[in-house]
């Protein structure tokens, strides 16, 4: 069945997601040196997280097979940006 | 068939499908393979970032200074709200609150102009400094031409979220529409739970644009 989900619930990712975009907004004046890219990114995917997981329902769909369409999608991203930035990384080595 | 809510909601019901809750989850996976295909179009956008910005890194801090980061943040705000405005109209709908739903989908509207108008702001900034790539690119900086390149990404990165945004406004618009003739109900709103798939597919971009764009090299001011 359709999952209905209580407005509290939206507020409370709502609120979080904003206090996150305060925190990056914030650290970004802050000079991590290389930490500060990884910093930054890993929030924006704290946040892409909450977006998906409950704004966008992937949390409560009943279907399998979209589940695995999702995570196949998420799957072949990742291959896409990690393989080719292995390249692009390793090609200084030799 | 025993179902009284589900015997209203059948003039909705498909032919080709056996009952409600099998369209819906037909039609929601339908829009999570399109959604999919949309993730690899700007996967392939950030890839070329990534690698550029590897390549050409004092380029792109270069060109990280040249971003506007009021308006980005301000803007990351608004989609943000946008986002909650239209999971609240899925939700009103869900409890088959139509007027609420209108609303919320007008608000939702609001939001998305908000952000084009400041995203027109940015962009007629950028043009005015003579950072539009092309003939008249300026930059007095080190390594212009690969500055110039971060704006050509920029440029199509942000481009392509914003004409996005608008197809979302006109998704959303369409929406407004078809819930004031009365189309949608607590038993059938597949549309409009798909337009908020869209919806928040536009913010999840712009999540990661966000820190890529006006975050990353920010902190070298000054």
């Amino acid at each position: 069945m359709e999952k209905v989900i209580s407005a509290k619930l939206y507020f409370t990712v709502w609120a979080i997601l904003m206090c996150l975009t305060a925190a990056t907004a914030a650290l970004s004046y802050v000079n991590m040196g290389a930490l500060s890219p990884v910093v930054a990114l890993l929030i924006a995917t704290v946040k892409g997280s909450l977006v998906v997981l409950f704004f966008m329902h992937a949390k409560y769909i009943d279907v399998k097979t979209t589940v695995l369409v999702i995570v196949a999608g998420f799957f072949w991203l990742s291959i896409l940006l990690l393989m080719t930035m292995t390249d692009y990384i390793t090609r200084a080595w030799s | 068939m025993s179902d009284s809510s589900e015997a209203l909601a059948t003039h909705e019901l498909r032919h080709h499908f056996e009952n409600m809750e099998q369209q819906r989850g037909a039609s929601s996976m339908g829009m999570w393979v399109f959604l999919i295909t949309e993730i690899m179009f700007f996967g392939g956008m950030f890839m070329a970032y990534l690698a550029y910005r590897y390549e050409y890194f004092l380029a792109w801090q270069e060109g990280s200074q040249h971003m506007n980061f009021w308006i980005g943040t301000v803007n990351t705000a608004v989609l943000i709200c946008s986002s909650l405005t239209m999971v609240l109209a899925v939700l009103a709908i869900q409890q088959g609150r139509r007027r609420l739903t209108s609303i919320m989908l007008a608000v939702t509207i609001c939001f998305a102009i908000a952000f084009m108008v400041l995203k027109g702001m940015e962009y007629h900034e950028h043009w005015l400094a003579h950072e539009f790539p092309g003939p008249a690119f300026h930059f007095a900086g080190i390594d212009p031409r690969h500055v110039e390149m971060f704006f050509v990404l920029y440029f199509v990165m942000t481009g392509f979220h914003a004409l996005h945004v608008l197809i979302g406004i006109g998704l959303v618009s369409t929406m407004l529409y078809m819930n004031e003739r009365g189309h949608f109900s607590a038993d059938y709103h597949n549309p409009i739970e798909n337009t908020g798939l869209y919806w928040h597919f536009v913010d999840l971009i712009w999540i990661y644009l966000y820190p890529l764009l006006y975050l990353i090299g920010h902190h070298h001011v000054g």
